[in-house]
């Protein structure tokens, strides 16, 4: 018994990562900053729109969070959609509450066959990203190039369009990617992307179109993750949040600025048991001096001019 | 294959040889940080897939990932804070990788074992030649790197074959922390017939296992370990105990859990009857004043049943 001569080769062994897409670097080597006004913690909440067609294909996986059941499955089809008629208003109220000012990361196919939800997004004047097609349109390992060159340009014409806004922000469904997906998003106009999470402030990202921001949207602090993956309980979701925001703000006084990133769901913190919970966050959260609700686009500009 | 690894007797958790560590203190305390590189797209180990989807595992990774960038420094700062040395476990890789990383660790006096070259080259499938070229290259780039070879050893990602634990005896180490029979130093057998031991590392307070797997709340993980500390210390005043954290700073070190965690460490360092340590340290105690009265224990014990 014994394995191929190439598995204790190691091509890669040497300074720095072990692929060429971005530069190795500790955060805490990295030149401090400072949010407008002498700001320490940027908060950037993320909700996530999203449509899950109930005639998914699970392509070359079925996407967390879709359907699981034999078609038609209309428990969780309706379930998520649930998120876009009641759960999104009770984020709005709330966010205009505690004075929060939200990014939408938005399936363009929504933005197409829900012209309401999208009218409400525009009139607040909220950025909007892309979340890419819908959630069964996935990026994956292996994809053919042209396919997803395809499905990138369609899903960003048409919300671009119908928006009216230039979506520089991008966020794959289920976070999951091609080899070439950062180089088909800089070559179509994106700026920013946030699947990967190996930092807590953005860095460069090398692609084949220029450089791509990639942007720290924490996947441990996602309400889906809490909730739905790990099943803690609604209080423990406000408690780990809280528990966030008070190590980064103490982080911030030696470390310089950090990023509070939360990305939610509608379907899921905003049903009738959990609203108040995340209230109570971001209650907690904006309450704080220190902190500064913007946009992502915001946070990135002010980012880029300051580093 | 075997019903049994044959590392090791059966030795009952009563009655021993009572070990008292140094000072009077009760209880081994230890923290064991794994600094560890994960490929992004390694040679596929026919046994067991380094990732459960196709190229490019973004999320997996690239969490992982954020332990170097962003983690160890957090934890370093918090173990500096409660005086406690860290024991790592390290891909030997991170020393080519990230050299930063070591010489931190270096500058705290921590110590280093072996973890294998990379967290995404397993064990599985390789013949005895190959994983003693794979133990000695760790052993020899942890050398080169800290000025010191490693004493123990726990198998990347706990990959195991039967020869693990000879092999990496014979490349000179002391201990392991790849059994989790026990909650105190206990013999085990090698074919080079030295005295060699197993540490307490445990799975159960491995923050990867509590967080990743088990999906414990990060308050619930603090709270088990103090509750883990309070029984371990009650015992230790009957004989020494051992109690292990190990960590991984893609986890811990998250801005949610770093409170939790830091209560835990306050609680227990706050008690008068804890020899904070290395692995290192702990097996050189045990080796030199408890290895041959524990064997002789266990034989006594195993004639006494048979």
């Amino acid at each position: 018994m014994s394995l191929e001569r190439d598995f204790l080769e190691y091509s890669q062994r040497s300074r720095g990562m072990d692929h060429d897409r971005y530069d190795w670097s500790m955060l805490h080597n990295r030149r401090k900053i400072t949010w407008p006004n002498g700001k320490k913690l940027a908060l950037w909440v993320n909700v996530c729109l999203q449509f899950f067609p109930i005639n998914q294909r699970g392509k070359p996986f079925k996407v967390p969070g879709g359907m699981t059941m034999p078609y038609p499955d209309l428990r969780h089809y309706s379930l998520r959609d649930y998120g876009n008629r009641v759960g999104i208003f009770r984020f709005l109220k709330a966010f205009d509450k505690y004075g929060v000012t939200p990014t939408f990361t938005m399936n363009t196919r929504l933005a197409e066959r829900n012209s309401y939800l999208l009218d409400v997004i525009k009139e607040r004047g909220d950025e909007i990203a892309c979340h890419g097609m819908h959630m069964d349109a996935l990026h994956f390992g292996g994809q053919n190039i042209g396919d997803e060159r395809e499905l990138i340009k369609r899903s960003l014409d048409v919300l671009r369009n119908l928006s009216g806004q230039d979506v520089t922000g991008w966020l794959s469904p289920a976070r999951s990617e091609s080899e070439n997906t950062p180089d088909l998003l800089a070559e179509h106009g994106i700026k920013y992307f946030s699947d990967w999470v190996n930092d807590d402030m953005p860095y460069e990202f090398t692609t084949k179109h220029g450089c791509l921001t990639a942007m720290p949207l924490s996947n441990e602090l996602e309400d889906k993750f809490i909730l739905m993956d790990n099943l803690h309980s609604e209080q423990s979701y406000a408690d780990q949040i809280c528990d966030a925001c008070d190590f980064l703000l103490t982080e911030s006084e030696h470390g310089g600025g950090r990023i509070l990133a939360l990305n939610v769901h509608p379907w899921m913190l905003g049903q009738p048991h959990r609203i108040a919970k995340f209230e109570q966050v971001l209650d907690y959260v904006s309450s704080k001096k220190s902190v500064w609700s913007a946009s992502a686009s915001d946070i990135l500009a002010e980012f880029k001019s300051r580093s | 294959m075997q019903e049994d690894p044959n590392l090791y007797d059966y030795w009952p958790y009563q009655n021993r040889p009572k070990i008292v560590w140094p000072n009077g203190a009760k209880i081994a305390f230890w923290v064991a940080p794994n600094i560890e590189f994960y490929e992004l797209n390694p040679p596929e180990n026919p046994h067991r897939k380094p990732w459960p989807q196709a190229y490019p595992a973004v999320g997996d990774y690239s969490i992982r990932d954020y332990g170097n960038r962003v983690g160890h420094i957090r934890q370093m700062q918090l173990l500096d804070k409660y005086g406690i040395r860290g024991s790592i476990s390290l891909s030997a890789a991170v020393c080519d990788h990230h050299p930063e990383i070591i010489n931190l660790c270096c500058e705290r006096d921590w110590e280093f074992f072996s973890h294998g070259i990379y967290n995404t080259r397993y064990t599985y499938g390789l013949s005895e030649e190959q994983e003693r070229e794979m133990i000695l290259d760790s052993v020899d780039t942890i050398e080169k790197h800290t000025g010191k070879k490693p004493a123990g050893y726990l198998a990347p990602a706990l990959s195991h074959s039967e020869h693990t634990i000879d092999l990496f005896a014979e490349a000179g180490g002391i201990y392991t922390c790849d059994l989790f029979h026990d909650d105190q130093p206990s013999p085990v057998h090698v074919r080079s017939s030295k005295p060699f031991i197993s540490i307490p590392y445990s799975l159960e307070m491995n923050d990867t296992i509590a967080y990743a797997v088990n999906k414990v709340e990060p308050r619930r993980y603090g709270q088990m370990i103090k509750d883990n500390f309070d029984q371990l210390y009650k015992e230790g005043a009957e004989s020494g105990t051992v109690m292990c954290i190990p960590t991984h700073n893609y986890q811990v070190s998250c801005p949610h859990r770093l409170r939790a965690f830091e209560e835990a460490l306050e609680y227990i360092t706050g008690h008068a009857d804890v020899w904070i340590a290395t692995g290192r340290e702990i097996a050189d105690h045990y080796i030199k004043h408890y290895y041959d009265a524990s064997a002789n224990d266990i034989q006594q014990k195993m004639g006494v049943t048979t």
